[in-house]
């Protein structure tokens, strides 16, 4: 039996394709999401991957910002349940999700059952955010992937003080002016988005073991900065972008079977 | 479709409008108290008597007792900015006015109508100018020190004097007795000064009409607010946001005693039938914490709704069931009138008692960007009843008028997350 979940992010689509609640059989990440063609690419090739068709699917759960949009899903549940979920499924010893999404942050606690306990987002405000390390790609000219690996090489990150996306962007072109070595710049960034989210994070306490999900999860310069700022170590998986879609798929699994139950 | 040069109108696609619920005869009361409110100041005007505009939690039964009208810039503003009008205010305050964007919300409103009162601005008035210039300020700082600031700009504006009661803030759970003596002495001394200004003479007497008129008017606010316990609660729980008005301005009037008494009588009747005039089914009931979020009520409430949350308890309308009996005990009773004048453990305790008194499953939290006195003790006040109570909370970025801080979508993950953990923790109840 098949289940389907798709996350629509503000910058990216993710789906995956569930097999028995357990077996993900195919997964896919489109760098686009709500309002764009990301969320049917994804789908499309989600399908093709698995080599199912739609019609083999027996539920569908969508999840993330561009929830709300999609008509073809069976049921929309938050991307703070999805998280939870799927970092569970992923990453079983995790208590403590820390999600950096494309516009949000946010904080989980969870249990054993991968079940949300509580949680904290960030207030209206894009610090902090996965468009923060966006903007700040672009004026260093720095492809966004390669803004971790290029932040390691720093060994005198430099200081962002402002949290606001738009002031900081005035000061990372002051630093770029002041030949301040990118690596740094970088670092500096990673360090400001750390120390925002992690602000955030130890509101619902840090109750081991602590992850990252989502797609800034899979930046090493965030991850290293976050168990600098968290003071303790923080667990990443190779699929943790697919988190939420996983959890998506997960819980159209939970609730496909409850409902056959009864 | 266009047929023959005109736009012809398909009625079978058009959808059919549902029909609005008659609105009871507790808000026709209400809506005609606040038309004469506003009617009263503008006749006083006229005749050339002297109108104040006081802070909401001022001791109205004084301007009462003396016969005064006095109107309520706080309450103006939040329907100012409920009716989508804020706009133009918001850019005259922080635009040629220059005041800052940081201001409570309620303050540059009103600075800005303030302001076109005095003939210094332009904006029109939506409402027409109903909120007559005022010849006289009253002003207590137990609900916010901003207004202190707001209060003396406006005095200095428009030339007026201010009659002002330092209220106090309160470390200890209790108002102790010096501060008593010394809120009291304020008192005397302001009722002597606001009789020279005003002409009109103290009478003991009608002092303590007014005084009982105020208990009563109180007692049943509180009332109302409490047959919100039960099953299903008999109002849909933002409703008793707008009965707001006949106790921040008109607490000491027989006209609030008629409106609550009506209100009290129809939530009993809505008990009695088993049913409410919240739109759908109760599934889950909640505590708001915080001023409402005016600008955007009806999303709020929409969001809510969707998922059957009612919001049964707050900590916000409560502030103006205010009990006292003589000038000591009026002193006692408006030091301890607000959240923002009292310590954490008080307003922790008065929480933990609401969610266990309206069976809460949740609580909401409005960290309004106007109120920073309000939102720098909430994160901890949410960490220790969420842990003392053990139900869950979400927080969401809001103002009580500025429509510019808060975000729809944001509101809607927050409250969708809150209601998944709320089904689990029911169906974990549930099943034992």
């Amino acid at each position: 039996m098949y289940t389907f979940g798709i996350d629509i992010g503000s910058t990216s689509s993710k789906a995956v394709i569930l097999k028995d609640g357990k077996e993900i059989i195919a997964h896919q990440v489109i760098s686009l999401g709500t309002g764009t063609i990301g969320p049917k690419e994804a789908k499309e090739q989600v399908f093709e991957e698995a080599s199912i068709s739609p019609e083999e699917i027996s539920y569908t759960i969508v999840t993330g910002y561009g929830r709300m949009k999609c008509d073809y899903a069976d049921e929309q549940i938050s991307e703070l349940s999805c998280h939870a979920k799927g970092i569970h499924y992923l990453l079983p010893t995790v208590r403590t999700v820390i999600d950096i999404g494309g516009q949000d942050a946010k904080a989980l606690r969870i249990d054993d059952k991968g079940r949300l306990i509580q949680f904290q987002m960030n207030d209206k405000c894009a610090a902090g955010t996965g468009r923060f390390l966006d903007v700040m790609a672009k004026i260093l000219n720095v492809d966004i992937n390669d803004l971790g690996p290029l932040s390691e090489k720093s060994n005198h990150p430099a200081s962002i003080s402002n949290t606001c996306t738009v002031f900081a962007e005035s000061e990372v072109i002051s630093k770029l002016s002041s030949d301040i070595p990118l690596e740094d710049i970088a670092a500096g960034i990673h360090e400001s988005v750390a120390k925002r989210v992690a602000g955030m994070a130890l509101r619902i306490g840090k109750t081991p073991d602590v992850a990252m999900s989502g797609g800034v999860a899979l930046n090493i310069g965030v991850v290293h900065a976050m168990e600098r700022e968290m003071e303790c170590p923080v667990l990443v998986h190779p699929l943790c972008q697919s988190a939420g879609a996983i959890g998506a798929a997960i819980l159209a699994w939970e609730k496909f079977t409850k409902e056959k139950v009864r | 479709m266009i047929e023959n040069g005109t736009t012809q109108v398909n009625a079978a696609a058009a959808p059919a409008q549902k029909p609005k619920r008659p609105k009871p005869k507790s808000m026709q009361m209400l809506n005609e108290q606040t038309t004469a409110l506003f009617e009263n100041a503008r006749l006083a005007k006229e005749r050339g008597e002297k109108v104040g505009w006081s802070a909401s939690i001022f001791p109205q039964e004084i301007a009462e007792t003396l016969g005064l009208n006095v109107l309520y810039p706080e309450n103006h503003s939040a329907g100012i900015a409920a009716r989508h009008q804020a706009d133009p205010f918001l850019q005259e305050c922080e635009g040629p006015l220059g005041y800052s964007n940081d201001l409570c919300a309620y303050a540059k409103v009103n600075l800005a109508y303030a302001s076109v009162l005095n003939n210094e601005s332009e904006v029109e008035l939506p409402d027409g100018g109903k909120m007559v210039k005022p010849d006289f300020l009253l002003l207590t700082n137990n609900i916010c020190n901003q207004l202190t600031k707001w209060y003396e700009n406006l005095a200095y504006q428009m030339n007026i004097p201010i009659f002002f009661i330092d209220t106090c803030y309160n470390p200890c759970d209790y108002v102790t007795e010096t501060r008593v003596r010394y809120v009291r002495a304020q008192i005397d001394q302001l009722i002597k000064d606001l009789c020279a200004f005003t002409g009109k003479t103290w009478d003991d007497k009608r002092f303590k009409e007014v005084m009982k008129i105020s208990q009563r008017n109180s007692y049943l606010w509180e009332r109302a607010n409490n047959l919100m316990d039960h099953k299903p609660a008999p109002l849909s729980g933002f409703e008793l946001f707008n009965y707001m008005s006949a106790m921040v301005c008109n607490r000491g009037k027989i006209s609030s005693t008629a409106v609550l008494e009506q209100l009290n009588q129809e939530i009993e009747e809505h008990i009695k039938e088993g049913n409410s005039t919240y739109p759908v089914k109760e599934e889950y009931r909640i505590s708001w914490d915080g001023i409402a979020c005016w600008p955007y009520l009806r999303h709020n409430l929409h969001t809510l709704k969707q998922y059957g949350i009612n919001m049964v308890a707050s900590s916000y309308g409560k502030a103006w069931a205010i009990e006292y009996e003589d000038l000591d005990g009026m002193a006692r009773a408006y030091c301890f009138a607000s959240t923002n004048g009292d310590n954490a453990t008080t307003m922790i305790s008065r929480r933990m008692e609401a969610l266990k008194k309206f069976d809460c499953e949740g609580t909401i939290y409005h960290v309004n960007r106007s109120c920073k006195v309000m939102d720098c003790q909430m994160m901890e006040v949410q960490r220790q009843i969420s842990a003392q109570a053990g139900i869950p909370f979400t927080s969401f970025d809001g103002d009580q008028a500025d429509y510019r801080n808060y975000s729809e979508a944001q509101f809607e993950t927050r409250i969708q997350g809150l209601v998944e953990v709320m089904k689990q923790n029911k169906e974990a109840k549930m099943n034992g």
